[in-house]
Order: structure tokens, then sequence, then C-alpha cells
């Protein structure tokens, strides 16, 4: 019999296309996990707007839970809002993308916004340092900015903070 | 279809969508030909986010109007004249002052936008406008840097950069002149009246200009009706480059 603990176990299996060190859970884009009657209903919300990793996730989220409950039975609900934030990483989210050589998000502390933005230097995945500098806003993937080490001088991705 | 008697609701679907699909396909026009790597990808980034916007937006108005409709038929088989747009995002990109230019003037004012729109009476509305206000932050951040860098830079991208900002300038008045469809939002609570957004608007682009040591441009502003379909030529040659694949080749599927 299938449970929905099974279901959530089974996700945590399910890795992010762009961040493979990631599951959806980890990510936090898994809003709720239901099951009746036979019939899986996963809410996903989307990471970043312009993420083309958002159809490529669902379609991985579904095979995964097939596999489980059978073709047919899934059925996925995307929800806009509340919106994603990087503060649904789970903890362990953030350990291991700092392992896999991306700087974590920081945890947002307000929620003031301003056109001229402060940058915090974030510390180096490789050598702890926080000597840092940001190269660029964008990086390889929606979700990334590029930083350099002025210390060890190797350059790092950094999760962009949304 | 008869683009302009759906639905109100539709119509400023259409309105807001529009803007992003039309802006988002000018940066793609960049991909391959920044100034440097980065910025390159930057541009590219900007663009995926407001394609990715203005899906949102067409796939809520396709579930409106129902019958069929899809994303896909709003943004390619509508002509230049069923476009919604702000004449300002249609612009060619020119160079790489006008381009930022034309983004730091349309990310203040869709900062103001979203920031109003999130609480829009239309709730599926207000969902798509607290997720994007996220990342048009960090867009508007974006154009607001390389404005003060190009200002406050050499002497040659100072000059560029005022002139940019000059010759787009007269395209922002039109920004905050409501449209019927305008007007008929605001009156139904799900978005700001427009011309009210023009003082924070002035605000934010003064303080950067501050910051960059740069005057507010001066000139008379232009009478634009881009949001009821009059469109600069520009436009047409952006669609018939958008569009011609599915027009060409109506049964392809990716």
């Amino acid at each position: 019999m299938v449970s929905v603990s099974s279901l959530e176990h089974c996700l945590h299996q399910v890795a992010d296309p762009e961040v493979p060190a990631l599951s959806v859970m980890d990510l936090g884009i898994v809003r709720s996990v239901r099951l009746e009657d036979g019939v899986c209903q996963v809410d996903l919300s989307p990471t970043y707007t312009g993420c083309p990793a958002t159809e490529r996730i669902e379609r991985d989220v579904r095979e995964a839970l097939e596999a489980l409950v059978g073709a047919g039975n899934v059925r996925i609900r995307t929800v806009l809002d509340p919106p994603w934030t990087t503060d649904w990483i789970s903890d362990e989210g953030l350990r291991k993308l700092e392992a896999y050589g991306i700087a974590p998000p920081p945890r947002r502390t307000s929620d003031k916004r301003s056109l001229l933005s402060i940058h915090k230097p974030l510390a180096c995945p490789r050598c702890r340092s926080t000597h840092t500098e940001r190269i660029s806003a964008f990086g390889s993937t929606a979700c990334k900015a590029l930083h350099r080490c002025l210390d060890c001088l190797e350059p790092f991705e950094a999760f962009k903070c949304i | 279809m008869k683009w302009d008697t759906c639905d109100a609701s539709v119509q400023y679907l259409l309105h807001l969508g529009d803007d992003a699909l039309i802006l988002g396909h000018r940066l793609s026009e960049w991909c391959g030909h920044g100034p440097i790597l980065e910025e390159d990808i930057a541009l590219s980034n900007l663009a995926l986010d407001l394609v990715g916007l203005a899906r949102q937006y067409y796939q809520l108005a396709a579930q409106r109007i129902g019958d069929g409709m899809t994303e896909d038929r709003i943004a390619y088989w509508r002509s230049d004249r069923e476009f919604r747009n702000h004449v300002l995002v249609e612009q060619p990109n020119g160079d790489f002052g006008d381009t930022m230019a034309r983004q730091f003037y349309f990310d203040a004012f869709h900062f103001l936008q979203l920031e109003a729109l999130q609480h829009s009476s239309d709730i599926e509305l207000a969902a798509i406008a607290r997720k994007a206000i996220k990342e048009t932050t960090y867009h508007a951040q974006h154009s607001s840097e390389w404005i003060v860098r190009l200002g406050d830079g050499t002497d040659e991208s100072r000059v560029r950069i005022t002139a940019s900002l000059l010759r787009l300038w007269p395209f922002t008045s039109e920004l905050f002149e409501p449209s019927s469809v305008d007007r008929a939002a605001h009156a139904a609570g799900w978005g700001p009246d427009v011309a009210s957004l023009r003082g924070p608007w002035l605000d934010l682009v003064q303080e950067v200009l501050e910051h960059a040591e740069l005057q507010l441009p001066e000139s008379p502003a232009k009478l634009l009706r881009g949001k009821t379909g009059i469109h600069s030529e520009s436009l047409g040659f952006l669609l018939a480059e958008m569009q011609s694949l599915p027009r060409a080749y109506p049964d392809a599927t990716w």
C-alpha cells in the first residue's frame, strides 16, 4: 500500500535538472502531496519565472510518482502564490549546495527593497574566506550569479536570493 | 478573433503580457552579441524572465477566453495592430546604452506597476505579480547599476548614456497615460491608476541619475498609442521575425 510518506520519500530522489545536488524536496518547491483513492495530487511552485527547467521538473516528478501509483494517477498543480523564495530551501539543501561548490543564498533578514542594491560578501564555498566579490549578477542558469574569491582566486557560483 | 471586444480582464492581461513578450524578445536579440560575456548572459536571463512572465499572463488569458485558445496563438497569430504593448519596449536595441536606458525606464515603471498589482482584486493576476516582482527588483537593480557605471564612468560612456537617456525619454510619457483598458482595470480594482505612478517613477529615476551624476533628460513627450494598437514601424519587423516559424510551419511541434 502506497502512503504519502513513501511518495515524499520518492520525491527526495528527484533531482533538480540544473542543480542535481538538490532534490525537489530540498528546494522547497513541493507545496503539498496528497493521496486520495489511489490518485496522487501534488502542488508545485515554480522557482524563477524564466527557469526553463520548470517543465522538466514537472515531468520528472510525474514519472517518479507514476512508478508508485500507476500511469495517469498523478495530478500536478502549479501554485504561484505565495511565491517561492530561497528561504524555502531546507537547511539540508543549503548544506548540499555549499558542498556542491555553490554558495547558498543568505537567509533573508528583512524585506527592504532598494534600487541600489547593497551586496554583502558571500563566503567562498572552497576556502571559506569572505574576501570575495561579485563578478556578475547573472550566471549560467536563472538561479545563479557569478562571484570570485579574492583569497584562493577561484571563481564560484552563488544561488540568487529571491 | 476580435481581440478588442473580448472580456476587459483579458484585454488587460494582453496589455501586461505584450510588454513582457516584446521587451523579452528584444533582449533575446542580444544573445551572442553582448559587449562582454557576463552581460550577454545577463541580457539573456532578463529575456527569459520576461518571456516566462508573458507566458503566465497569456496562459491566464487563454484560459479565460476558452474555446481552445492557447498562449502560442496569442503570441504568434496576432498582427501588430493587435498588440497592446507600450511603444517604448518595441524600440530597437540600438547600442548597449540605448538598451540599458530603455531597460532602466521600463524596470522602474514595471516595479511600481507590479507593486500595485500585488494587491489586485483579480486574485490570479495578484499571484503572478507577487511572483514577478522578485525578479523585476533584480532587473531594476541591474539596469540602475549600469546607468551609474556608465554615467560615472569614462567621458565616452557618459556622453553616450546621456544621449541614450535623451533618445528614449520621449517614449516614457505613454507609460503614465491610461488607455481605456487601463481605466476599466483601475475602476474594477484590477490594477493601478497609471497616471499616479508618474511621481514615484520620477523619484526612482531621479535617485539613480543623481548617483550617476546625470541630469534628468528634457525633451517634449511624444503622443503615443501603443496600448490601442498604434505602433512604430519597429514592431512589424520584430513580429515578422518572432512569428516566422509558426506561420511558415503551423503544425510544427517541439
